[in-house]
């Protein structure tokens, strides 16, 4: 009897146990209120890395909100990336080639009800650029007449001395017209400088921001398509779609919450049970032979990245000061092996400097030096000097680097019979720190991302002497002039042309090796009719539209 | 009992100053500029970097920056992450969900974890012990990551039973799978120590004075032989639980559940050094408030122990 009755409890929990995780779900299935505030659209998402301030924020995820949230004078389309006016009825190159008239659209309006000027554009631009206000975006407006006034340059780079104080407040190249037209003035002549206006930098702010800038990181509003609905950090933003949008893309879905997921894998798992309506990373173990695109069939989105990645190569290292060793050891890489082994085919061996997909690019500028020669490259090693020690190849191990990172190391070893190792350093932030105080002592890899349609955004930052983003300490006269030639031409067609020249000087030079271009891989829930996202991984918000109930 | 209670009080102040410090300096020591992965393949323009490293006190020397963070948050105020979100607001969100998480996960462990560790000591060897022993094992041999995610796949994505992840501000329904699966580890080893304990009390003289006096089976297993058995589960109960509260990182993880795990993992990624010192500062309050309990509770159930 004693013995039977301790079982009763036991039994009883047991069962409880059993019976709650029956209960623990609940049934999703599309409903009348779907996409609406009761029942969001759910999109994946992280939490930003900075403030939820346009310019003072340049991760993907803070991109996420204001994509949908706010509306510049030109706007990308998601599926082209070409440009194309949003805000701004014309913009007017006059002939001085330096100067651009803007006319805006009337009858815009914040969500906040305040109407959008020219006076909203300008005070935002210039609170951007100005030092003290400390915007990470700050050096996108360098090319505006009177810049260096609001934002003097650091006498010793990134050095102990103090900037000096800016001169003025102002840029003197931003003049307000009247309240729908104003004038950019550039320091000098800038030929594609409209394509650019479409980056996130270059929206209007509000009054509002103005006169309490911490309530509107809280609550930030814009003059896009969606407005802010609430947030619940490192958990969720919800954005509504603004029934009094003016623009051409205005969006379907009438809510959509962007929900915080720590893990790819289980993004993807509620993807597959309709918990979660779009992811734009498909976990590494799901890409293994192409196993997603089999589990989600005409759900699953793939599409070219406006992206590249390279093998950059420390210049200011003595070892790697030869062209000849760069160009070894870009003949060395079996890229398109790579291409197939490594990534299942879902990226394009690179053959030049820009995104394949990238509007107005010239073709295999890198000819021949990225193809794979393994006699060429011992031709060139020889020629260079051959090369002593051990060659480090750097990548950052918080990102999904070490395999493709192993099989170039691989590739290039065998090719060249050199000692070539790889070295993850830890984090993102490390390998950031060693670029900026040139610290790699080999190899590194890096990723660009376009920040607007023409192949100059991926030339400028990079290879010129005063690039913002020239971490191999490239520095070629010649390669400067081309630049900047092509940005004083008079089209944005022989723009592009003569970028395409200037990346053909890079291929003499090897600062980099270009490598490949991964494809943007997403999917979407049955509960979508349509979405998609746009080239730089975001979900573009717009074009998310639900399917007809089917009952 | 009282003295002793204001004693373990007293102690907290030192403990509570020596660890912030050493997490504080541990954080802010790693090497590298912490705002340099902030802006992506870019890098960060000087201005701005130089903007953070005043606002973090980054150019006073350590000493400084501590007594300055520690005098805000003497007056309750956590600091700021990178991205401008009040440390206080993350901990007041993603506490509840913890608290209600590692909850759930002691109530399976406790319940069913004595339960069986009592069943197996009463009925001594046979098919429900070595039943008990296996299981118990098997639980002990499978690392949390694959019964969460073995658990999400099969009842989540193939049965449809339940969601695979749970949502922001869950409800006690759904967070009674990861609760399981966080406390089925635990479940095991309280398992076993009841066993292990009550076969050692089963032939302790006590008990055989209680049968001999002619007490009822039942009152000689539940007052006699379990309250003793039990000190050692208690123990372990009690730190289980402030590790709990500590977040469970791989199960918050697996499910999507946003709590003191998750936040202090990816604060630590990404060297956020206010969130990380203001979610240990709490862990470390936690932990000794629950040893403290457990030393009460143990004076409670044995009265031979006394603390004063």
């Amino acid at each position: 009897m004693r013995k039977r009755r301790m079982v009763a409890p036991v039994a009883a929990s047991l069962s409880a146990a059993l019976l709650a995780a029956g209960c623990g779900g609940g049934g999703g299935g599309v409903t009348e209120a779907t996409g609406t505030l009761e029942d969001p659209i759910t999109v994946q998402w992280g939490e930003p890395q900075s403030e939820l301030v346009p310019t003072n924020s340049n991760d993907t995820f803070g991109s996420q909100v204001f994509n949908p949230m706010f509306t510049g004078l030109v706007e990308y389309d998601p599926n082209t990336f070409e440009a194309r006016n949003a805000m701004a009825k014309s913009i007017e190159r006059a002939d001085d080639k330096k100067t651009y008239t803007v006319e805006l659209k009337e009858g815009w309006k914040f969500h906040d009800g305040e109407e959008v000027t020219s006076d909203n554009f300008v005070r935002a631009w210039n609170y951007a650029a100005y030092a003290p206000n400390g915007q990470q975006q700050a050096n996108m407006f360098k090319r505006i007449q009177g810049y260096d006034e609001v934002h003097p340059a650091d006498p010793d780079g990134d050095g102990p001395k103090k900037p000096p104080e800016p001169s003025a407040e102002k840029m003197s190249g931003l003049k307000v017209v009247d309240d729908h037209t104003f004038e950019i003035t550039l320091k000098q002549p800038f030929t594609v400088f409209p394509e650019k206006l479409g980056y996130q930098t270059f929206v209007p702010l509000p009054e509002s921001f103005f006169e309490d800038k911490e309530g509107f990181a809280e609550n930030p509003i814009g003059n896009g398509p969606y407005e802010f609905e609430s947030r619940s950090p490192s958990q969720s933003l919800t954005l509504t779609r603004y029934e009094d949008y003016k623009g051409a893309d205005a969006g379907n879905a009438d809510a959509v919450k962007l929900v915080v997921y720590e893990k790819a894998q289980t993004a993807y798992q509620d993807l597959k049970s309709d918990n979660l309506d779009v992811i734009n990373r498909v976990p590494t173990s799901a890409q293994a032979d192409g196993r997603w695109k089999e589990e989600l069939g005409d759900r699953a989105i793939s599409k070219d990245r406006m992206g590249l990645t390279t093998l950059s190569l420390p210049l200011y290292k003595e070892k790697f000061q030869n062209p000849d060793l760069r160009k070894a050891i870009s003949l060395a890489i079996d890229r398109q092996q790579i291409v197939e082994t490594v990534f299942n085919g879902s990226a394009t061996a690179a053959d030049g400097w820009t995104a394949p997909s990238m509007p107005g690019r010239t073709d295999g500028t890198c000819g021949q030096w990225c193809e794979y020669d393994p006699a060429k490259a011992k031709e060139y090693l020889e020629k260079a000097g051959g090369f002593d020690g051990q060659m480090t190849l750097s990548y950052n191990a918080d990102g999904a680097h070490k395999q493709w990172m192993t099989a170039v190391a691989g590739s290039i070893r065998d090719t060249l019979g050199i000692d070539v190792g790889t070295n993850g350093v830890p984090t993102f932030s490390t390998f950031q720190d060693k670029m900026d105080n040139q610290e790699m002592s080999g190899p590194y890899r890096y990723g660009w991302v376009a920040d607007y349609p023409t192949p100059r955004t991926f030339l400028n930052p990079l290879y010129t002497t005063s690039g913002s983003a020239n971490y191999t300490g490239y520095s070629n006269e010649e390669f400067d002039n081309m630049i900047g030639q092509a940005d004083q031409a008079a089209t944005v067609d022989e723009a592009n042309e003569l970028y395409g020249k200037a990346e053909k000087q890079l291929a003499e030079d090897m600062p980099s090796t270009p490598l490949f271009t991964q494809t943007v891989k997403g999917a979407r829930s049955d509960r979508l009719a349509e979405g998609t996202l746009n080239t730089r991984t975001n979900v573009a918000i717009t074009s998310l539209k639900v399917a007809e109930p089917t009952q | 009992m009282g003295r002793y209670i204001l004693r373990r009080l007293l102690q907290l102040i030192p403990v509570f100053i020596g660890t912030t410090f050493i997490i504080y300096s541990l954080v802010w020591a790693i090497p590298g500029n912490p705002f340099a992965g902030l802006c992506g393949p870019r890098g960060c323009p000087p201005a701005f970097i130089d903007q953070m490293t005043e606002q973090y006190n980054l150019d006073q020397p350590l000493p400084v920056q501590y007594v300055l963070y520690l005098g805000q948050l003497f007056q309750g105020n956590f600091g700021e992450t990178f991205n401008g979100i009040e440390v206080g607001t993350l901990i007041q969100q993603a506490y509840p969900v913890t608290l209600k998480l590692a909850t759930i996960a002691l109530i399976f462990e406790a319940i069913i974890g004595i339960a069986a560790g009592i069943l197996t000591a009463l009925r001594g060897k046979g098919f429900v012990d070595n039943l008990v022993l296996a299981a118990t094992l098997f639980l002990i041999a499978v690392p949390v990551f694959v019964s969460g995610f073995v658990i999400q796949v099969v009842f989540g994505v193939q049965l449809e039973w339940m969601e695979p992840s749970v949502g922001a501000d869950p409800g006690i329904g759904q967070l009674i799978v990861p609760g399981l699966v966080l406390g089925s580890l635990s479940m095991a080893y309280i398992a076993r120590l009841t066993r292990t304990a009550m076969f050692e009390n089963k032939r302790a003289d006590y008990i055989r004075t209680a049968t001999a006096k002619g007490l009822t089976p039942r009152r000689v297993v539940s007052v006699h032989m379990l309250r003793n058995s039990l000190i050692p589960v208690i123990t372990f109960i009690g730190t289980d639980f402030g590790a709990l509260m500590g977040g469970a990182i791989v199960t918050e993880g697996v499910f999507n559940i946003h709590g003191i795990g998750g936040l202090v993992f990816s604060a630590i990624q990404g060297q956020e050094g206010i969130t990380v010192t203001g979610v240990v500062t709490l862990l470390v309050l936690v932990y000794l408030l629950m040893n403290l309990l457990v030393d009460i509770l143990y004076a409670a159930l044995d009265p031979r122990i006394r603390y004063d």
